[in-house]
């Protein structure tokens, strides 16, 4: 970003766009283009890499469906459910702030970032607390497991894949919100404009997967 | 045109460029942190080629070791050590980014007539990746001493006392890089096709390209998956595979394979997409069918994703799924076949030039048709049930994987050479190890072939008497092979220095790539190029002239 700080103030009240990179002078469209390819690529990556745990989620319920049902009834609903509004919410804002950035009101496109980096940050925290919970039941997956309400065999399997995947889930949400935070550091400076706005859209874009994620997880740990 | 290829053109000595990427910029620094696709190719090539060292290395102690029947060299479990880092270092790290980091980068851009890929700076941040997994991975294991082979195998690889931790970290980090490089590709294939190239004047070598980069972005997600699941497993015991625990071993396989499998192609295919450049221009002929083999490449990155089960035969699979996975895994072959029958048929007719690049063409032919045929032959269910774990399945997997792609390899290394140094190397040395190399590579697995047939398994330290004689057999011909590496290293080595200077395009070949002067300048081409032919056009009366560029400059 060493272009940032040459960069002018437009009268419209935002910088004007960064030169486009040389190897696509003289056709910024297929920059554009190019760089949200790239981020539909990178998220089809993160797709593949948690269709293997829902594969894994997948055979151990089969195996063991009693466990999954008994597990997944000590599963706190409420929480798990102000949690998906909480991230479905953000997901609206990150959504607005995408639209205000396209129109280069930064300042307003700031705030709601803000507003979804706390909604983020809320659902660690009630993550944590169901977390705090299941380490206090014992609750944990493989050779650390001593939850004595689940009977059916195969308790331990249902916690293996719980935490694997809402950790790798919970994991995904701190780099979603540090994306986040670096666009809004962005807005700040007033750096979009209609004809460059692709950080926030593809932050935000990645706010959208963090979230598509926790709408399968959340049926199939919490409901099913 | 630049004052190198109009003196060439007007028949003059060949004149080394005065500018070039090589030059542009001496410092340390403009080499380590630079973002032209050229340098960061020759990076992973110094580094694909001490990995490759390093591998062979590996393999020569292995071979030594399997020389007599009993102990030799080394002890038993330092022999384990040796089969897990040939296989980790081999894979991972030379062969899985070999052709595409190194020629794939190198060549790319410019033969879509770009100025560099669609991010240099992810580029950068890829090489990086690979270095720090590579780092991280040869470190693990000679340090941890994994003992595990390079599948990980749980419930071993989760209760071996032997560390782990290090090597999955670093296949995860290399994973992160090969998924880094194959967007790139695809994005560059994208977006930055100059104009004229349209979809169907691309080189077959971005058609190649193409479709490993839909594997590498596809598959290795779930290679990084897996290699969590088993580094938290030895680590906290969580016994996602411990069926003891309730977890299942197969899901493994299952996981690992669905990368593993396709990761072949990610090694193949751009081997393949070798192959299909140099055949062209050492016969002197329009490549035949142009469209199939581009098709077939896709067709092989798609069928490839869904022919995993037939490493697991032999773990508890159900019937129907073991012919499902058979038929799947021979669809393969008919892809390959098209292209073989394609390859062949560009050759007929055809004025061939029989120097080094062409000698690998032939080396290559043979080892894809035979390990493709035992490959058919090990998917057909009731004979792997004999061949599973055996040296015939070692055989078939050096034959396809590490035949064809050395061989496309060192196909791709020589005909580039002049273009990415400037200069030609000495054709006679080249022939000699050529010879060396495909004689040295049957000869070393041939007898595997029969050893396994035989019923000789893989991995085992010591063996019956009655094996000897086809293990020293084996040993010798990865001799011949060693020899012949040197061989190489000296002259391509002595190449670089003191080479004739090549000049554009030392072959007369019709490739995009050779209309720049050798080597490129930093912006790849020093007038903008317009794409009147299609590529691998041989068929105006120049052709043979070295000096007839084919394409027109504005
Ligand atoms: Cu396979």
């Amino acid at each position: 970003m060493e272009a940032t700080s040459a960069r002018v103030m437009t009268a419209e009240g935002y910088l004007a766009p960064p030169p486009t990179p040389h190897h696509y002078e003289g056709n910024p469209a297929a920059h554009k283009h190019a760089v949200r390819f790239g981020m539909w690529l990178f998220l089809a990556t993160e797709i593949l890499l948690f269709a293997g745990l829902f594969v894994g989620y997948a055979v151990f319920r089969t195996d063991f469906p009693e466990a999954f049902d008994q597990a997944a009834r000590h599963l706190s609903l409420f929480l798990g459910t102000t949690n998906t509004l909480l991230l479905l919410t953000s997901s609206l804002t990150v959504a607005l702030a995408h639209h205000n950035a396209e129109h280069g009101k930064n300042r307003n496109a700031f705030w709601l970032l803000l507003v979804s980096i706390a909604m983020g940050g809320g659902f660690l925290c009630i993550k944590a607390i169901e977390y705090t919970e299941k380490f206090r039941e014992g609750a944990l997956p493989g050779r650390f497991f001593a939850f004595s309400e689940i009977t059916a065999p195969g308790g331990p399997m249902f916690y293996v894949v719980y935490f694997f995947a809402t950790g790798l889930h919970a994991l995904h949400v701190i780099v979603g919100m540090s994306l986040l935070t670096w666009v809004a550091i962005r807005c700040w400076h007033k750096e979009f404009s209609p004809t460059h706005y692709a950080p926030v859209e593809n932050a935000g874009l990645y706010w959208h997967l963090v979230d598509l994620v926790w709408i399968f997880l959340y049926p199939l740990l919490y409901l099913v | 045109m630049s004052s190198s290829a109009s003196s060439a053109a007007a028949g003059g000595p060949a004149v080394f460029p005065e500018h070039h990427y090589l030059n542009n910029g001496t410092t340390v620094r403009s080499w380590l942190l630079t973002l032209d696709h050229k340098r960061i190719a020759l990076l992973y090539l110094s580094v694909v080629m001490v990995s490759f060292l390093l591998g062979g290395i590996f393999a020569m102690v292995i071979r030594l070791e399997l020389l007599t029947p009993g102990p030799t060299i080394i002890e038993a479990l330092t022999y384990n050590r040796m089969f897990t880092l040939h296989g980790v270092v081999m894979i991972f790290l030379f062969m899985i980014p070999a052709i595409p980091a190194v020629f794939g980068n190198f060549f790319l851009p410019i033969m879509i007539g770009a100025k560099d890929v669609a991010f240099p700076r992810w580029n950068l941040v890829s090489f990086y990746l690979y270095f720090a997994g590579a780092v991280l991975a040869l470190w693990g294991m000679l340090n941890g001493g994994t003992d595990t082979g390079w599948t990980f195998y749980t419930p071993y690889s989760t209760t071996t006392a032997q560390g782990v931790l290090p090597v999955l970290l670093g296949v995860f980090v290399i994973g992160f890089s090969s998924i880094l490089t194959g967007l790139n590709f695809i994005v560059t294939i994208h977006t930055l096709r100059a104009p004229g190239i349209t979809w169907f004047k691309l080189p077959l070598f971005i058609w190649a390209l193409y479709g490993t980069a839909i594997i590498q972005v596809l598959a290795t997600p779930v290679i990084g998956l897996v290699a969590m699941l088993v580094a938290a497993e030895s680590a906290f015991g969580f016994g996602f595979f411990d069926p003891a625990r309730g977890g299942d071993p197969v899901l493994f396989q299952h996981l690992f394979w669905f990368y593993s499998h396709p990761a072949v192609y990610i090694m193949v295919l751009p081997a393949m997409g070798v192959i299909s450049e140099t055949i062209s221009a050492y016969s002197r002929k329009n490549i035949f069918g142009y469209s199939m083999i581009a098709a077939s490449s896709l067709g092989i990155a798609f069928v490839g994703f869904f022919a995993w089960g037939h490493h697991l035969f032999t773990s508890g699979q159900s019937a129907f799924d073991a012919g499902a996975f058979a038929v799947i895994s021979m669809l393969v072959g008919v892809f390959t076949a098209i292209k073989v029958f394609n390859w062949v048929g560009t050759l007929y007719k055809g004025a061939i030039a029989f120097t080094a690049p062409y000698a690998y063409i032939c080396g290559f032919l043979f080892f894809l048709v035979f390990g493709g045929m035992t490959g058919i032959a090990l998917a057909t269910v009731s004979l792997d049930i004999h061949w599973q774990d055996t040296y015939f399945v070692v055989a078939h997997f050096h034959f396809i994987m590490v035949g064809a792609v050395i061989m496309g390899f060192l196909a791709g290394l020589h005909y580039w050479f002049p273009k990415m140094f400037g200069r030609t190397y000495h054709e006679g040395w080249a022939l000699v190890s050529a010879a060396l190399i495909v004689l040295g590579f049957n000869a070393t697995f041939i007898p595997q072939f029969l050893l396994g047939n035989a019923g000789m398994p893989r991995r085992y330290y010591e063996y019956p008497e009655r094996f000897q004689a086809l293990n020293v057999a084996s040993t010798a011909g990865s001799s011949l092979l060693a020899i012949g590496f040197i061989i190489i290293a000296i002259y391509l080595g002595f190449a670089l220095k003191y080479g004739p200077v090549a000049g554009p395009n030392p072959w007369g070949s019709r490739g995009y790539e050779w209309m720049t002067p050798s080597p490129p300048p930093t912006e790849n081409f020093d007038v903008t190029p317009t794409f009147a032919h299609p590529p691998h056009d041989y068929t105006e009366d120049a052709v043979g002239d070295p000096d007839f560029a084919h394409a027109r400059t504005t």
